[in-house]
């Protein structure tokens, strides 16, 4: 696929997620969007897998451990395939299988149960060493909030990732610089970012996480380093693709309302329209 | 009279290498407390599915995890203190919830762990485990027994808590006494008509010298050994407030949330007229001290059950 059609599928997936959002009236819009590119690289363009069998053991996983991006997968895996996406609207309603935050047992495609910060990571170490004991080619990949790595879990699994040499695996960083209460160095400084994971023994790749190509070359560059773990730093912006959302830390965890929605919506069919015109 | 010392956790460790050749996907998870959990005799056997976690139990819980989403039939151990309030919210999400097919087992459960004190003395797993949806959560009583449950841990599927004490323990049972055990149906050891103690992992044998001891002056006592917290044998519950009117629930944890309050849902859901008594840890923190000091001043032995028992009587 093209990158400017995997830029109009990501363009689809952030309507998605506000109008989910929208109805649900509750729900996290700023780190779904700022997401939204690194999961149209990895199921449109590079993961190895099959929505029509979504337990194949031999697929490639990726696992969410920053569960308030949830719209932004579910609809992902929706315009993937795995689930019709009529489902998308009835998020965080009575007897829908999109709770709030993702469920393994509920959701064809989702690998894990997340929402508490900081197991996603530790998840994906069991996939790799279960892949690594069977002798299995699939890939795993994660992603993590930068907030997130406030969690010493984060660090006990970044660690253990390193000491069994999972190759097999790739992280991902949403580096926003924004968490609930504000800048994620006010909050509780992160950086270097590079610099922890290197330490930790990983291999760093940076890459801008809203420039598709890049996201794509940087995966490929993680794939084919051996015996280590890779983190994939991705600059990103929060709230992205939508301007007044753009590094609005209120929209966080707050949903748009009718007219924030609907000037949204407008904004981002202009988006898909300029980008079908260029194809 | 004196029965044979071992020690269940040596049982885990061999039940382990039995399962090895039988389950290929069988992986075990320590966090460097391999040589007290005994996990280390899989490890020698099947160094390449002993996968060491360090000092990192969160981590080793999510792990475990994820192995488990990949097939793989994970047994997790460590201290029952770390391998529940420490990665209670870890086992939450990722083992109960997700319904993962994950086997916590843990060892030094309750005070008789000794001297190294309250930090090491786990008397709030049973409730904690016990209130998380999908959990089973067994406590065996002996090495037979602890034997024999962690090969039908590995059989059912799902996410179960097992915990044992760190001391030696008199053999209750030959392994034929057991063949026909199952999770969830508690063993009516000793039977009896005046008076049941309904009893789990170290209590069972207390139990059963008290039950020596009542017979002396005539009281006749059913030892039931409730090796499984979850799911409860509610019909035994009940045959036994109803055959003996008087229930005596005795266990290594705090009276609130473990087997004395799983005992006492069930006696005032159903109505049930009968005597009670819990004997347990009773909402307090221990110390430091021998096991048979812990026991005698936490009033968790043969002489205090015995007491308890007459007294109970008496009413």
């Amino acid at each position: 696929m093209k990158i400017r059609e995997l830029e109009i599928i990501a363009v689809k997936i952030r309507k998605h997620i506000i109008e989910m959002l929208y109805r649900a009236k509750s729900g996290h819009p700023g780190g779904s969007l700022s997401t939204v590119d690194a999961l149209v690289a990895l199921y449109f363009a590079h993961m190895k897998h099959n929505p029509k069998r979504p337990n194949d053991p031999n697929r490639d996983r990726f696992i969410l451990s920053k569960g308030h991006a949830a719209p932004a997968l579910y609809a992902t895996l929706a315009e993937s395939g795995y689930f019709d996406v009529k489902e998308l609207k009835k998020l965080r309603t009575i007897n829908s299988m999109l709770q709030g935050h993702p469920v393994c047992t509920y959701v064809p495609g989702v690998e894990a149960s997340t929402g508490s910060l900081g197991h996603g990571l530790s998840f994906a170490n069991g996939v790799a060493l279960a892949g690594k004991l069977d002798k299995k080619d699939y890939k795993v990949y994660a992603m993590i909030g930068d907030g997130e790595t406030g969690e010493g879990q984060i660090w006990e699994a970044a660690a253990v990732a390193s000491h069994y040499k999972l190759d097999n695996l790739t992280a991902m960083i949403d580096r926003n610089f924004l968490q609930i209460d504000g800048r994620t160095e006010d909050v509780l400084k992160l950086e270097s970012v590079r610099d922890r994971w290197s330490s930790f023994g990983w291999k760093v790749i940076e890459a801008d996480g809203h420039d598709i190509e890049e996201i794509l070359n940087a995966l490929k560059k993680a794939n084919a380093h051996k015996r280590q773990p890779s983190m994939i730093v991705l600059t990103t912006t929060k709230g992205k693709g939508v301007s007044f959302m753009e590094n609005n830390v209120d929209f966080h965890g707050v949903p748009p309302n009718e007219m924030e929605r609907n000037l949204a919506i407008e904004e981002l069919n202009l988006a898909q329209k300029k980008l079908e015109a260029s194809l | 009279m004196s029965k044979k010392m071992v020690n269940p956790r040596n049982a885990y460790g061999e039940a382990l290498v039995e399962l090895g050749s039988k389950y290929k996907n069988l992986v075990v998870l320590d966090a460097d407390l391999s040589k007290s959990t005994k996990t280390i005799m899989f490890g020698k056997k099947y160094p390449e599915r002993f996968l060491e976690m360090g000092i990192a139990e969160a981590n080793m819980i999510t792990t475990a995890a994820g192995l488990a989403s990949c097939g793989k039939l994970p047994f997790v151990s460590t201290f029952a203190v770390f391998a529940t309030g420490r990665v209670y919210d870890q086992i939450r999400m990722d083992l109960a919830y997700s319904n993962a097919n994950v086997k916590i087992f843990a060892t030094h459960g309750g005070i008789s762990v000794g001297k190294d004190g309250v930090s090491h003395q786990m008397i709030e797993d049973i409730a904690l485990m016990r209130v998380l949806p999908n959990m089973t959560v067994i406590a065996p009583s002996d090495a037979t027994q602890t034997k024999k449950i962690v090969h039908l841990m590995a059989e059912k599927r799902g996410p179960m808590y097992a915990r044992v004490g760190r001391a030696d323990a008199p053999l209750i049972y030959e392994k034929n006494d057991i063949n026909d055990m199952k999770i969830g149906k508690g063993i009516t050891v000793k039977d009896g008509s005046d008076i049941s103690i309904i009893a789990c992992g170290t209590m069972v044998e207390p139990a059963l010298e008290s039950q020596k001891a009542l017979k002396k002056s005539g009281i006749a006592t059913r030892v039931i050994d409730m090796h499984t917290l979850k799911p409860l044998d509610e019909k035994l519950v009940i045959k036994c407030a109803k055959e003996t009117n008087t229930i005596i629930t005795a266990e290594e944890h705090s009276i609130i949330g473990g087997l004395g309050a799983a005992v006492a849902e069930i006696i005032a859901e159903k109505n049930l007229k009968t005597n009670f008594l819990r004997m347990g840890i009773k909402d307090m923190f221990c110390e430091s001290g021998t096991p048979a000091d812990l026991l005698e001043k936490y009033e968790l032995n043969e002489k205090h059950m015995v007491k308890f028992a007459k007294n109970l009587l008496k009413n």
